[in-house]
């Protein structure tokens, strides 16, 4: 790093570091010091304290030894000549840096609690979002890691024109990357340019507002922090795993329009320290040699058409796009991006009118590869506000096929068409709905394209099983009825075989190490009773999965013996837990929570957990932000349960697992539950009651508290003997 | 009166402007120098003894051996490859036991600074934990005084350990270096009984086979190395503090005119340590002050010079080669010595001025000298002693001379531990940004310049070499005299990488460091034994020293100090350069030291008499290891994939058996 480069980096420290420190002063005289702080929603505190040095600010006064470790890690200023080295005074300066920044920023969100919307999307008066909540994270962070999204660009400031601001991140969403937007250059700010533009911003479209200053900066590389322990295993304190982690898995960069501040090198020396480089279109020196980020460290100068190709060639990454021949920007980007009224051209299914999609396989003479077909009114034959019927019938085949995939194949329809910019895809099967936005229009966008996304995307994703794709759109009501009722015969076909399925008729289980590359010490096991507890992975999806790719994420468990059949014991899964595991977990069971529960590594949708007065499990999803009987909310049960550790009492479950025969067998089943939160008992509530028929007690969905009848073990207690629950009346599970 | 004041006929051009200017005043015309003395004995040095085939070791010779000719065989039958051999064996004896010696009152020194018996303290702790981690002591919960004292004692131990079992610090080593000496069975056992069997193999009718000779040569030079040496530098740092970055002075201008001028001559930290202490308290002062000086003025000369130049910024009058001239400015009240490296001519010149010799160690003595012990168990006490001789001086003081415009700046304080730091941060310190930029070439190699520095080369050798390897845009390291040398020069500072290659200049820039980076005394030599490891670890270097595209020498060496180090790093895999050999009167034994050792070391001792020469052929070296590892050629810039982004530090996971791979990789 250049001497001119740090010694502004480290003045910017200086000036930081006295500027949350006077804002630190200030609060604990307004407050005192027990008062608490923190960034909303979240279980990792202020994220990049607490992941660099383990130390949680809970408390205003937590802040104090904060403030002297940043003190001991600011340095002198750079002399003018026969200076020390720099360098890293320079990067523990950036250190100081967001450290201090966390705790301003955190102090703001005690000031002025509606300074950020806190929401994913903005709101109609305010589009800065702040920090991400653990759920805008949960759900986001995981596209880190699974390679849906190689990184992020946090950029500071913004290009003066609006169409090169909306230009520049139109191409960062192609190449999949998030675009966090801070700061701004001579008042000009790169989301507000966007809005100006009609471009749509929030989480969703990869586009977010974190803030207007440049302390928002903590928000980019807190994110990354939280990746890497969340998912990355990384302990709180291990900063050189955090760091390297980032370096290595997470390919962001910092992007930076018009001049630099001493405060911007500042938080430009700090992002160096994750091996993230910085990439300027104004006249700073450069930075080249490298070592701490994988390439060049400072590249400056960069016109703003070539910024992005630069950016991502001095990350060193590498963004594998596939060229589908459509009108329109096509990518993950655009999957969350939403067509408003106002923006709508027309709509097809969703109530409105008829709507089908469904994939089906085929002989391989009887399908012809790469046939579009669109029956009746493509887009250029009808007015804006014209609803259509429509019909996507999709006929694959291959050597491999089997039709144990179709529904696999065709759960990728609603990503797939959603990947189109300016398409809105809604729901599955017969229930499909799709919105087409003007926008597409304008740029030709003709219902041919669905069809070339999807043999396109089919082919490359499962080129393993498949050969040969047609896709047949059709806009005529009678031809879309002929394919209801073609979809209605598979549709109960494909259910009742799934039906039939269960942990004794399959012979082989899968394992699920797709979250390998992130998550410690864990393996998932999926039987057809137990989907994956992300909720995301089916054991057909682990056929399938297995099929196409042999060495890949899923693997066949032959389950051997069972040796108990209420716990689940199979001496196949233990032997094949224990390997995996290397010792660690030699005994696993798949159906209970109090004996060797599933280990998790963190992606559960809900947890399940013992409430010992009651006698009786609860289970919590990942939306419900309240409080629970347990007296932990979600975030803190998540450390109960995650890490790769088997704790006995609480488990890691998927909620569709919640109406499997096979729940909680060990302790009871079914009838041992005893509190879920409401929006989950509405979510699943037709299947529970069908479940609760089942076990011959229609009335116990009623007898299943939630939040309305109380969050404290001692209410619940008193409502199920109201009831008459009968977990009150099993032997004890503790 | 001195013969010439411009180096004289025998020896090189002096062309270092402080000794100039002090030699020519008045007040020196009488001070005899040792360039004065090489004319003065009007002989060239004995053949045999240059060439290594004259043996003293029984009473049957003096034998003169002549390679070649029968007639001249020793009397005992013994070749001129055994003799030269044997020579060369003891020289390494010699130079070990010096290290050991050194090495083991740093050790006591420890040991009592733990008990708490000396002023000093514990100061690096995380350096002692590292430690203890290597000898296996058990730190959870423990007092660092506790944990210093069990570290001290095992420290201890490997001197005189009886048992076959391979010294502590050997384990730091590369594995496949280790496996070598394995293999070779010199893995070096207890220091004291390698320079015992080395003395012993070395004695009239032992070992008669030269290369086996070498073996325990190698073996011996391991012991200094990877033993007392490194014990030495550790334990030194732990006590008086690890060297981090710090301005200081170096040349005769450092000496000052309304001050108590003492010169600390000699290796052993611990005397000078204990006077830097005493320096600053107040009776010590006043006493100063009462003698009408401003002040009392340490200043270092040879290693202990370095020693406290590193960890106090404490200036470096001079180096080995202008010990005499420190002298000579007759602006020195005292000039204290302790071992090794002390001419003994600095009594005769400083009976021309108000200065004292006083020697400190019961082990050097010298005639018209004064002789204050240095008590270790009351050192304050001692230096005081010292000290108050020293300052009674002052008023004794005559006319004076002081080279003012010879004071160079340098930035010093580069150990293992700066290097690592400097180079990534507190949270990021790795060597992977050094290894990256030797890897793109922006760093050619990394280029070690140590040792002594004597008469017969140019006193400017150090300097041509330096400056021909940054140029090069290779990486110089630097210990000892040469070390001072090059602070002379002013390449030991940042604004020299002016004269740095652009690749080396852009890292240099980038970091914010010299181009010559001074990583302490010659005893420190130890540090880069370290260094070199930690690149080897960091990675794409290969896996041995030997494959490092690094090379040292140690152009000027004078002391048997510098051959034993020299063998260390051969034996250690790396390349050494010297001016010359006492082996040249044994054809085979030298050809095995120039060319044989590579097939068992992949390293070898090169010769090449002058400077630019030494400085091309360790290009050359550093060269054909770029080659050999591949690094010589441009290298497309790889992308990543979310594939290859897995495959980064996921060797250490279970292939196909889920989340099980470590929960992070260690950088």
């Amino acid at each position: 790093m250049s001497k001119i480069i740090c010694s502004a980096a480290i003045r910017g420290a200086h000036n930081i570091v006295d500027m949350a420190e006077e804002s630190y002063e200030e609060a604990l005289k307004k407050y005192g010091a027990d008062q608490e702080v923190s960034f909303p929603n979240t279980a990792y505190f202020l994220p990049i304290i607490y992941s660099m040095l383990g130390y949680k600010v809970e408390k205003i006064g937590d802040m104090k030894d904060i403030f002297q470790e940043c003190r001991n890690l600011l340095p002198d200023l750079v002399t003018d000549d026969l200076w020390l080295p720099y360098l890293a005074p320079a990067l523990d300066a950036g250190m100081a840096t967001f450290f201090a920044e966390e705790m301003y920023e955190s102090i703001r969100y005690l000031n002025e609690p509606n300074f950020y919307t806190k929401t994913e999307d903005p709101t109609a008066d305010n589009i800065w979002l702040g920090a991400a909540d653990d759920l805008i994270f949960r759900k986001r962070g995981v596209e880190f890691v699974d390679g849906t999204a190689p990184g992020f660009a946090a950029i500071m400031g913004s290009p003066k024109d609006k169409e090169v601001a909306s230009r520049i991140a139109l191409e960062l969403q192609e190449k999949n990357l998030y675009i966090f937007m801070h700061d701004h250059t001579d008042g000009i700010r790169m989301a507000e340019q966007l809005v100006a533009n009609d471009v749509q911003i929030g989480w969703n479209t990869r586009l977010v507002p974190f803030g207007q200053s440049y302390t928002t900066a903590v928000f980019a590389i807190g994110f990354a922090c939280r990746v890497a322990m969340a998912f990355g295993g990384v302990k709180p304190g291990d900063y050189k795993g955090n760091l390297i982690y980032n370096k290595d898995r997470t390919f962001a960069f910092v992007m930076a329009f018009g001049p630099v501040s001493d405060e911007w090198y500042a938080n430009a020396a700090g992002a160096i320290n994750w091996g993230f480089p910085t990439i300027s279109d104004y006249d700073i020196p450069e930075v080249l040699p490298t070592g701490i980020c994988t390439y060049e460290h400072v590249v400056s100068n960069v016109p703003h058409d070539e910024i992005v190709q630069k950016a991502i060639e001095v990350r060193g990454l590498k963004v594998s796009v596939t060229k589908i021949d459509i009108p329109l920007s096509f990518g993950p980007a655009f999957e969350g991006e939403r067509i408003r009224k106002d923006d709508l051209f027309m709509e097809m299914g969703g109530g409105r009118t008829t709507g089908v999609e469904v994939l089906v396989s085929k002989e391989m003479d009887e399908v012809e590869d790469g046939l579009v077909t669109v029956d009746g009114p493509d887009m250029s034959d009808i007015e804006a506000g014209q609803n259509l019927p429509i019909s996507i019938l999709v006929e694959v085949a291959g050597r491999e096929m089997q039709s144990d995939f179709e529904p696999i194949l065709e759960r990728q329809f609603h990503h797939l068409i959603n990947y189109v910019q300016g398409i809105m895809h809604i729901g599955q099967r017969n229930i499909m709905w799709i919105r087409i936005g003007k926008a597409a229009v304008e740029k030709g966008f003709s219902l041919k394209d669905i069809g070339k996304v999807l043999h396109g995307k089919l082919h490359q994703e499962f080129g393993a099983i498949l050969d040969k794709v047609q896709v047949k759109i059709s806009t005529i009501q009678e031809e879309v009825e002929k394919v209801v009722e073609l979809a209605k015969g598979v549709y109960t076909e494909r259910d009742l075989r799934l039906g039939n399925m269960t942990d004794e008729t399959e012979e082989v289980f899968y394992s699920c190490t797709l979250c390998q590359s992130f998550a410690p010490s864990h393996v998932c096991v999926i039987t057809p009773e137990r989907v994956g507890m992300c909720g995301a992975y089916n054991w057909l999806d682990g056929k399938a999965s297995f099929q196409i790719n042999p060495t890949g994420p899923n693997q066949p468990i032959n389950k051997g013996d069972c040796t108990d059949p209420s716990n689940g014991y199979f001496t196949g899964i233990n032997e094949f837990v224990n390997q995996a595991s290397r010792g660690a977990v030699p005994e696993v069971s798949c159906y209970s929570l109090m004996n060797n529960p599933m280990t998790a590594c963190g992606c559960f949708e809900a947890i399940a957990a013992m409430l010992p007065q009651c006698n009786g499990i609860m289970v919590v999803n990942r939306d419900y932000m309240g409080m629970t009987p347990s007296g932990m909310k979600f975030t803190t049960l998540a450390g109960m349960a995650g890490g790769g550790m088997q704790t006995p009492g609480f488990m890691g479950v998927s909620k569709h697992f919640l109406t499997s025969k096979k729940l909680f067998l060990a302790e009871g089943g079914l009838k041992r539950l005893v509190w879920i939160p409401k929006i989950l008992k509405e979510e699943i509530k037709d299947k529970l009651m069908e479940r609760c028929k089942e076990e011959g007690m229609p009335e116990l969905f009623d007898m299943i508290a939630t939040e309305e009848q109380g969050e404290t073990e001692e209410e619940i207690l008193k409502f199920l003997k109201e009831k008459g629950h009968p977990a009150l009346e099993m032997e004890a599970a503790v | 009166m001195a013969s010439s004041r411009n180096g004289c006929d025998s020896c090189p051009e002096i062309t270092c402007i402080s000794t100039k200017e002090v030699l020519q005043q008045d007040i020196a015309k009488n001070v005899v120098t040792a360039y004065d003395r090489v004319k003065r004995r009007g002989m060239t040095a004995c053949l045999f003894g240059s060439g290594g085939t004259c043996c003293r070791h029984c009473n049957m010779g003096p034998c003169q051996i002549i390679d070649g000719v029968d007639d001249m065989l020793g009397i005992c039958g013994a070749t001129a490859d055994t003799v030269a051999a044997r020579n060369f064996g003891r020289i390494c004896a010699a130079g070990t036991s010096a290290h050991t010696d050194h090495a083991r009152e740093m050790v006591k020194g420890f040991i009592a600074t733990a008990k708490g018996e000396t002023p000093h303290e514990i100061k690096d702790v995380r350096k002692l934990h590292m430690l203890a981690e290597i000898f296996g002591v058990e730190t959870e919960g423990r007092d660092k005084n506790e944990i210093a004292v069990e570290i001290g004692e095992l420290a201890l131990a490997d001197f005189g350990s009886q048992d076959d079992k391979p010294l502590t610090m050997t384990k730091r080593a590369p594995a496949k270096r280790q496996e070598l000496w394995k293999r070779l069975n010199i893995f070096p056992r207890g220091v004291d009984r390698e320079v015992v069997e080395m003395m012993h193999r070395t004695h009239m009718g032992v070992d008669q086979e030269y290369h086996n000779i070498m073996l325990q040569a190698s073996r011996c030079s391991l012991a200094d190395g990877w033993g007392s040496s490194m014990l030495s530098t550790e334990l030194t740092d732990i006590m008086f503090g690890t060297p981090v970055p710090r301005r200081a002075i170096v040349d005769l201008g450092c000496l000052k005119k309304d001050q108590v001028n003492i010169t600390v001559h000699g290796h052993e930290p611990l005397l000078a340590e204990a006077l830097c202490l005493a320096a600053q308290e107040e009776d010590m002062l006043g006493l100063a002050k009462k003698a009408g000086a401003k002040g009392i003025n340490l200043a270092g000369v040879c290693c202990t010079g370095n020693e406290i130049l590193m960890r106090r910024g404490i200036p470096v009058a001079a180096g080995f080669i202008q010990q005499e001239m420190a002298l000579a400015t007759g602006a020195v009240e005292a000039m204290v010595v302790d071992v090794q490296c002390v001419m003994q001519s600095v009594a005769e010149v400083a009976k021309n001025f108000h200065t004292d010799i006083i020697t400190t160690n019961y082990r050097a003595k010298m005639p018209d000298s004064v002789h204050i012990q240095f008590e270790e168990e009351t050192p304050l006490e001692s230096a005081k002693e010292i000290l108050t001789k020293a300052i009674a001086n002052y008023k004794k003081r005559g006319d004076c001379f002081i080279p003012q415009e010879t004071k160079v700046d340098v930035v010093v304080g580069f150990s293992h531990e700066t290097i690592n730091t400097m180079l990534g941060g507190t949270f990021r310190s790795s060597y992977r940004p050094l290894n990256d930029n030797i890897i793109n070439g922006r760093i050619r190699g990394v280029g070690v310049i140590v040792g002594c520095d004597n008469y017969k080369l140019t006193d400017e050798a150090h300097e041509i070499i330096a400056r021909h390897l940054i140029k090069n845009d290779v990486l110089v390291l630097t210990t000892g005299c040469a070390a001072t040398a090059l602070g002379r020069a002013g390449l030991v500072n940042p604004e020299a990488i002016k004269h740095a290659g652009p690749g080396l200049r852009e890292v240099c820039e980038t970091v914010g460091m010299p181009p010559v980076l001074h990583m302490g005394s010659c005893v420190d030599n130890s540090r880069i034994l370290i260094a070199a490891t930690e690149m080897v670890r960091e990675g794409g270097l290969g896996d041995d020293i030997s494959d490092l595209p690094a090379i040292g020498t140690a152009p000027l060496w004078m002391s048997e100090k510098a051959v034993a180090i020299g063998q260390y790093f051969v034996a250690s895999g790396a390349q050494v350069v010297f001016q010359n050999l006492p082996t040249t009167g044994a054809k085979a034994f030298n050809n095995y030291l120039l060319e044989g050792m590579m097939d068992t070391y992949g390293a070898v001792w090169n010769v090449a008499s002058e400077p630019l020469e030494i400085a091309k052929l360790m290009i050359e070296r550093i060269d054909q290891k770029r080659k050999e590892l591949g690094i010589d050629k441009q290298r497309e810039r790889v992308l990543f994939d979310m594939e290859m982004r897995r495959d980064l530090g996921g060797d250490k996971a279970i292939g196909d058996a889920g989340c099980t791979g470590a929960s992070h990789h260690e950088s």
